[in-house]
């Protein structure tokens, strides 16, 4: 139980560095937020006025602060250019980059353990060249080469499929597999040498001795431990995934999380940038509890120790 | 090293690659007569032919020659980050590993935060304090990797730290400082390199997708990742444009992991990241 309490603990200090050093680099260079808010015509009056209001004359330790009591309650302040507050515009955006990074994580792992099993099953032979080589060239090609590959074959070539992102599902297939390509070829990668480390292990002697044959030895018993692996690379792929994310929906125009702190970043607004990345930070330690929990589920070893 | 690289057929490949690629880029404006930044809308757009061989983008200017410039670039953007996260990495896992508890508590909790949230998000923050340029594209990319690089070089150290010859230093009274410079840093420089070579393609690709975002390198600079998005109007009438940058970026990005791998294998068979 410690372990846990102490886990959650360090979960909560990383968050709270996370938040001093998005503030921190943000006030690097003392801009002046309210004067490019106003127009340049706006009399030093009105200036100090909004400046006031947004709590922007006070000492940044007590900005920081108040930034901090704010965040607890859920207010993360109000967009200085959509005029929205921030949180509601991160839970509109946030469905559309899970449902993303849900389906190109589906993809990524069937894809991924698929090649990365047959690799295994036939090392050295023609199917694992084949498969290996395709894994490094999904680990190698940059996100936006892959999307508007994609975008060129599948809707100009063979107009199978929609360009840009319409709502439906069909729409979020080419983006999905755009963000899933990258991470399939490190998913196959590391099941495959996970799989070739358990090769040599007594168990699957035992299991082959038995009469199993090496190909359901290594399916039946080697797979599942070397997939624990990969259940932790999947939790690390996560933040991959995440940045990944802002380049698949800018290419293929889905108003999610990354596109919106693209948005922040282009119209100044700070509160939306600070919220944004505050909000994936919060998404990324969710995720690496889940996998840790997972984990732990999975193999019995982990129980024990703590 | 370098006979166990010349060995080994794929590092050999690899290493050729990208030697050959450094070097265009770096001879590039003995090797083409255009200009690669002035602009001649009269040619524009034309397709590859004899004189441009890669034809013209949508200002005039000669594709091959923009290419070879803007690999310059994205070679400079991404080596020069890359050894700077090494070293600032190297710095900080060594501090965790030697200097004590408390030490080691906060280099690991500072790491453990700017590993917390996606990288390209984190560029974002600081283009938007600093601006988008080649300075922000550096800075980010070393805040994106010495991250992770800390985390391996500390338990690397930690490892080296328990080796007898250290306790026989120590009971010798060798001062710790020169412990860690006469016996940590020589066993770390294999991993060390293997690190840097395989953090490469990383930095590739940031500097390509934050200049392809637009919050990277600034026109009139060139980066391979700018070229894709500058072109990206055309995509459907001439895939080219897009596709020449590209293929680049993919060919260096995997002949450093070729390259990383295969020295890892040679200089570090015993640790796997």
């Amino acid at each position: 139980m410690s372990a846990v309490i102490r886990r959650g603990l360090g979960v909560i200090l990383v968050l709270l560095g996370v938040m001093l050093l998005i503030f921190v680099v943000l006030r690097i260079i003392p801009g002046d937020p309210a004067s490019v808010l106003l127009n340049e015509h706006a009399s030093e009056d009105s200036i100090r006025r909004l400046t006031e209001s947004m709590g922007l004359d006070k000492p940044l330790p007590v900005q920081f602060l108040d930034y901090l009591k704010n965040a607890l309650r859920g207010d993360l302040g109000q967009s200085y250019y959509m005029r929205k507050p921030v949180l509601s515009l991160i839970l509109t955006a946030f469905p559309y980059t899970l449902k993303l990074t849900a389906l190109s994580a589906s993809f990524a792992w069937i894809f991924g353990i698929l090649a990365g099993v047959v690799s295994a099953v036939y090392h050295d032979r023609l199917p694992d060249h084949l498969f290996r080589g395709i894994s490094l060239l999904g680990i190698s090609v940059p996100v936006f080469m892959v999307a508007l590959f994609l975008q060129y074959l599948m809707y100009f070539r063979l107009s199978l499929l929609p360009l840009m992102y319409d709502g439906s599902f069909v729409s979020m297939i080419l983006p999905a597999a755009a963000l899933g390509w990258n991470s399939a070829g490190s998913v196959a990668r590391l099941t495959r040498s996970g799989l070739m480390e358990q090769l040599d292990s007594p168990y699957l002697d035992t299991a082959r001795a038995k009469g199993l044959s090496t190909k359901k030895a290594i399916l039946f018993h080697g797979l599942r431990n070397a997939i624990l692996p990969v259940i932790t690379l999947m939790a690390l792929q996560l933040s991959g995934m995440l940045s990944g994310a802002v380049i698949t929906e800018s290419v293929f125009g889905i108003s999610g999380l990354g596109k919106l702190a693209l948005t922040a970043v282009q119209t100044r607004d700070m509160p939306l940038l600070q919220g944004t990345v505050l909000f994936t930070a919060l998404v990324i330690s969710v995720g690496n509890i889940i996998a840790d929990v997972t984990n732990t589920l999975l193999d019995p070893r982990l129980r024990t120790k703590s | 090293m370098i006979k166990a690289v010349i060995k080994n057929k794929a590092a050999a490949i690899s290493a050729g690659i990208i030697l050959i690629i450094a070097l265009l880029a770096v001879f590039a404006p003995f090797l083409l007569p255009w200009d690669a930044v002035r602009q001649d809308l009269a040619s524009r757009l034309s397709p590859p032919g004899a004189g441009h061989l890669l034809g013209t983008d949508a200002l005039g200017r000669d594709v091959l020659t923009r290419l070879l410039y803007g690999t310059r670039v994205s070679l400079a953007v991404a080596l020069i980050p890359t050894g700077l996260a090494v070293l600032a990495g190297t710095i900080l896992g060594i501090a965790a590993a030697c200097y004590g508890k408390a030490a080691d508590m906060i280099i690991t909790w500072f790491t453990d935060v700017t590993l917390a949230f996606p990288g390209l998000l984190f560029a974002m923050v600081i283009m938007y304090s600093i601006g988008g340029s080649m300075l922000s594209v550096v800075l980010s990319i070393v805040v994106m990797e010495f991250g992770s690089i800390a985390r391996i070089v500390r338990s690397v150290a930690l490892s080296i730290l328990e080796n007898d010859y250290i306790l026989a230093a120590r009971t010798m009274g060798v001062k710790s400082s020169s412990v860690i410079l006469r016996h940590v840093v020589p066993n770390l420089a294999p991993t060390l390199i293997v690190l840097f070579t395989l953090n490469i393609p990383a930095s590739i690709l940031s500097e390509s997708a934050l200049s392809f975002l637009g919050i990277g390198i600034q026109p009139p600079d060139i980066s391979l990742g700018l070229m894709v998005s500058e072109s990206r109007t055309f995509l459907f009438q001439m895939p080219w444009l897009s596709l020449a940058p590209s293929l680049v970026i993919m060919t260096l990005v995997m002949a450093f992991n070729f390259l990383g791998d295969a020295l890892r294998d040679i200089l570090d068979p015993k640790t796997r990241y």
